[in-house]
């Protein structure tokens, strides 16, 4: 079994993933690049972050700027140098050389180099080392082969000592450094860029070499803001992200049913549409309505201010303010020609990793044309659809189609990476314009394949369903007038049954009421037989008895005339 | 034109290695010859006191520092130019001593400076 190089994390962000962890523990990388590229400010975190963040104390010899001025530099990062060094964690070197002092007379050798050096690392027992920028050596000795032979030296004592050491280096012109370091520094080897192309400029990376690892081969853009460098890592090639069946709201409520309950969760969705079509209304509506579900949501604009969307947005009946102030809803305003397409890609990969939204709008992508070809331009939105996958955030992307020719063509031609694609049109008809809102596609849902009508009024957004008549679809005006003549019809027809119900209803208490008068009749006669009947049996009984009463006394009489 | 006083002189080397041994042999020599009863001279160790190669900024082994008189100088190498120390070190030379190093010197240089040129056409070819 193999046993993996051991590395040394850097932490900073990024670029202990290109490294596939870091720098390799034990050996010199050299960090090469032209001026103000970042050298030194790398150098500074990886020696800084090795004592708050791992542990590893460090040594910065810099021969070129002094204590006081590194100190300084840095401390607009949040890094408090003073402190690491009365800590004993960090100790920082200055090696002038100074060429005119110096006059060369006989053999010598760069021993005194190799004891601060020593010195200054046994002293904090330190585990990382910074040489900033030995090249300043080549500038106060002139005999080279000493020069060169010791620095061979250098690094192998540097290797011997155990310590992870960055040697900084300016670029050459013929060679990667100016003084051809790579010769001695040779297992790792990364260069830095910094590029000015259409006034745009834009800050790379690149690992040139990395004995022992694999590591990525591309340019990798890389930020320095005020939370010091950051480094984009190109996002997963394979297209291996979990996905889910969770759905996310549209913020309109027939939109989520045209989509079978809303969009799916991480699914990109492109809003194309010309101008003035409504799309930001749309993404605002998509915004609000999450953050009312509690879901983060950012909105990335680059033609409008918060300010401004604010203001538009209450024009519609919304008050997104009030997300803002609770914080779940961010916007990030800044003009696409501002930085490099890379710059732009490093930034929004910063701020969803900070910030950690659910939902994303970008709005609208089309100005990145600005920045870029339209092949560029397309790799980047490509990129950063694969961000938001990996993060499982669902992002609205808008589109400004130049009116004219075909609608359904993008100019960039993302259609075919997005899940789902609205299209907002114009109809014109009888003088009127008016918005349609078609599904195009929707990966992995059932969708409505009818068109509906959008309409923005200041108490928000509908989707309408439009109005099928003899002359096709109605819209605007002409809907609202065949809706009325149908509503019209319908009323009377409704009066109709109404009436002939009542006339019914009538009738039917006449029947009942004669059903009454007769059963009170019938109830009488009733009545009668029974008292017919009963004075029958009374006569009937009262002969009986009468009878039984004669009969008696006259058996009696006989009987008594019999016994005498 | 420096004054005849004392010449403080410091020599750091590292170790009892040949080149150090070599430049404390060359320069008690010269100061001898040169700066009888003018001098003093300091030899430090580096590999017993490392701290001490910060303050003077020391980089080469060994390195000759002239502290006093003002400015201060370096000279590194084992000293074995005595032309180049004397130089260096700014020194008021006897006079029939003077004129054979001046003559030597003067040599030395010019075969110096033409090998610069040389390397210079070399280099931008």
């Amino acid at each position: 079994m193999l046993s993996n190089l051991p590395k040394s994390p850097t932490g900073i962000e990024g670029l202990d993933e290109i490294t596939d962890g870091g720098l390799p523990t034990g050996r010199p990388t050299l960090i090469a690049g032209n001026a103000g590229c970042g050298k030194t400010l790398l150098a500074m975190e990886f020696l800084v972050n090795g004592i708050t963040k791992y542990k590893e104390n460090g040594v910065f010899i810099s021969f070129e700027e002094s204590a006081d001025d590194l100190i300084q530099n840095v401390a607009s990062l949040g890094y408090d140098l003073s402190k690491l060094i009365d800590k004993k964690q960090l100790r920082i070197d200055q090696i002038q050389v100074d060429r005119t002092e110096i006059a060369e007379t006989g053999e010598y050798d760069l021993e005194g180099l190799f004891i601060r050096l020593d010195y200054a690392i046994k002293s904090i027992n330190a585990k990382r080392v910074v040489l900033d920028t030995i090249e300043s050596l080549f500038s106060g000795f002139t005999n080279e082969a000493i020069l060169r032979s010791e620095l061979r030296r250098l690094f192998a004592w540097l290797k011997d000592r155990g310590v992870t050491a960055i040697i900084t280096g300016e670029c050459g012109d013929a060679t990667l450094t100016r003084q051809g370091l790579e010769e001695y520094v040779s297992d790792c080897v990364i260069l830095l860029d910094h590029r000015i192309v259409n006034q745009i400029s834009t800050r790379r990376m690149r690992i040139v070499k990395y004995r022992g690892s694999t590591h990525g081969t591309n340019e990798y853009p890389f930020l320095i803001d005020k939370d010091g460098i950051s480094v984009m890592p190109i996002t997963s090639i394979k297209l291996d992200h979990t996905i889910s069946s969770k759905r996310i709201t549209s913020g309109i409520a027939e939109l989520d049913a045209m989509l079978g309950g809303g969009f799916y969760e991480g699914s990109n969705i492109l809003l194309s549409g010309t101008a003035g079509t409504g799309k930001t209304n749309v993404a605002t509506y998509f915004v609000n309505a999450n953050a009312e579900k509690g879901n983060r949501s950012l909105y990335i604009a680059f033609e409008e201010s918060p300010q401004q969307m604010v203001r538009n947005a209450k024009s519609i009946g919304l008050d997104i303010q009030w997300h803002i102030d609770s914080g779940l809803l961010k916007f990030e305003s800044s003009r696409s020609t501002s930085q490099g397409l890379e710059m732009h890609l490093a930034k929004f990969y910063k701020l969803i990793k900070s910030y950690k939204p659910t939902v994303v709008v970008v709005d609208p992508m089309t100005t990145l044309v600005a920045s870029g070809s339209a092949k560029e331009v397309r790799a980047m939105l490509s990129r950063m659809m694969d961000m938001f996958r990996a993060e499982n955030i669902t992002a609205i992307f808008t589109s400004l189609t130049e009116g004219g020719d075909n609608l359904e063509h993008t100019d960039i031609g993302v259609s075919s990476f997005v899940d789902t694609w609205l299209l907002l049109r114009d109809y014109e008809v009888n003088g009127e314009r008016n918005k349609l809102m078609y599904v195009l596609k929707s990966r992995g849902t059932a969708h409505s394949n009818q068109v509906r009508e959008f309409v923005i009024t200041d108490k928000g957004i509908h989707l309408v369903d439009v109005y099928l008549g003899e002359e096709g679809i109605l819209t605007g005006s002409a809907r609202v007038a065949a809706e009325a003549r149908f509503n019209a019809r319908d009323a009377i027809r409704r009066n109709d049954l109404f009436i002939r119900q009542q006339k019914l209803a009538y009738e039917k208490h006449v029947t009942e009421a004669e059903i009454k008068s007769l059963t009170v009749r019938r109830d009488m006669q009733d009545k009668q037989i029974e008292s017919f009947k009963s004075i029958e049996e009374k006569r009937q009984d009262d002969v009986a008895s009468d009878q039984a009463l004669l009969k008696s006394a006259r058996g009696k009489g006989r009987n008594d005339h019999a016994k005498k | 034109m420096p004054k005849n006083s004392e010449y403080e002189l410091r020599l750091y080397v590292a170790g009892n290695t040949a080149k150090s041994m070599l430049a404390v042999k060359n320069l008690k020599h010269y100061c001898e010859e040169h700066l009888k009863g003018k001098y003093s001279i300091e030899v430090i160790d580096l590999l017993e006191n490392p701290a001490l190669a910060e303050g003077d900024q020391i980089l080469a082994i060994p390195t000759l520092v002239r502290r006093v008189p003002a400015p201060i100088r370096k000279i590194i190498g084992d000293l074995s130019n005595e032309e180049k120390v004397l130089v260096g070190l700014d020194i008021k030379l006897k006079d029939n001593l003077r004129d054979n190093l001046k003559d030597k010197l003067e040599d030395s240089l010019r075969d110096e400076h033409k090998a610069k040129l040389t390397d210079q056409t070399k280099r931008a070819a």
